[in-house]
């Protein structure tokens, strides 16, 4: 058993190792153009709510948490304890959601959504210091839609992944002998919320210092 | 079973530390450090990061050796992918 949970746990770090490739490309992207336009990336990283964003940043970390603690209420075969954590997780996840559906939200009322009906006008009138060129603050408003969009597809799926791991906790398939998919569940969470603690401050707080 | 089970004191320990590192990054954003902002934002990002594998992802306590290699190998193709791209951008000369 201890051999087979080992060989499940490296074959989620190997799952894990593509997926670093996988957000690595839109990272790799991400650089690039904020290298080419760094002004239209600092005016709209202002424009991006940043008390929404630090607050879903903690919301993950406690999601984080209680995932780690699920871990160890399955080791030591608290199942109601390991149950209550799961759900606990699901809801800081949902929560998550919530707010970032409501920046997304906001950022459609103010027409920042790339398309034909996007305007950053309101930016350039805003920050009048940062000259910016609308058609490459398009390009930072879909590498931010793309990143955002892509993580919160991950979250969608692990919220996926932990109701399922909740229905099995609960029909007490997991004790102190068996918790492979509580560990390998719990690895891909930590593995979203460390994406997140990367596009945090390479969306959010591109440029917060004061304007001259 | 010989798995080491960590104390919950440990996960809350990371946890605090955690939010303390995010609220300091929100906070140091909005100082004038010039280039170094974006250098302390990943220095804090990535020590954050480090913390969650090691502790949350239970890297710390892994004997399985094979599990770093996997961590170390994702992380060097990652720089393949991003130094060599803008070694590439960076030496093109545009008009």
């Amino acid at each position: 058993m201890e051999q087979q949970k080992d060989a499940v746990t490296l074959g989620m770090w190997l799952f894990l190792a593509t997926e670093i490739m996988f957000f690595g490309g839109m990272f790799c992207a991400y650089l690039i153009y904020r290298n080419w336009y760094p002004n239209e990336f600092a005016a709209g990283s202002r424009s991006i709510d940043l008390i929404l964003g630090t607050v879903n940043t903690a919301v993950l970390i406690c999601s984080s948490l209680t995932v780690a603690l699920s871990v160890r209420a399955a080791q030591m075969g608290k199942r109601m304890l390991l149950v209550g954590l799961l759900i606990l997780t699901m809801l800081f996840g949902l929560a998550f959601l919530g707010i970032k559906g409501k920046e997304w939200y906001d950022k459609y009322k103010e027409h920042h959504v790339p398309g034909a009906s996007f305007d950053a006008s309101d930016i350039a009138r805003e920050y009048p210091q940062i000259p910016i060129d609308e058609s490459h603050e398009q390009i930072f408003f879909s590498l931010y839609f793309a990143m955002t969009g892509l993580h919160a597809l991950h979250m969608i799926i692990g919220l996926g992944i932990f109701t399922w791991l909740t229905v099995m906790a609960w029909k007490g398939r997991y004790g102190p002998e068996y918790h492979a998919p509580i560990e390998i569940g719990g690895l891909y969470w930590h593995f979203v919320d460390i994406v997140w603690i990367y596009l945090f401050p390479l969306l959010y707080l591109i440029d917060r210092k004061p304007l001259k | 079973m010989s798995e080491h089970i960590i104390p919950a004191k440990t996960y809350y320990t990371i946890w605090v530390l955690l939010l303390i590192l995010t609220g300091l990054t929100a906070w140091v954003a909005t100082i004038d450090l010039g280039p170094l902002n974006t250098v302390v934002a990943l220095v804090i990002a990535s020590s954050k990061a480090l913390i969650v594998v090691l502790f949350f992802m239970h890297v710390k306590y892994t004997s399985e050796k094979m599990t770093k290699v996997v961590i170390v190998s994702a992380l060097f193709w990652l720089v393949i992918l991003l130094a060599l791209s803008m070694v590439d951008y960076g030496t093109r000369h545009f008009s």
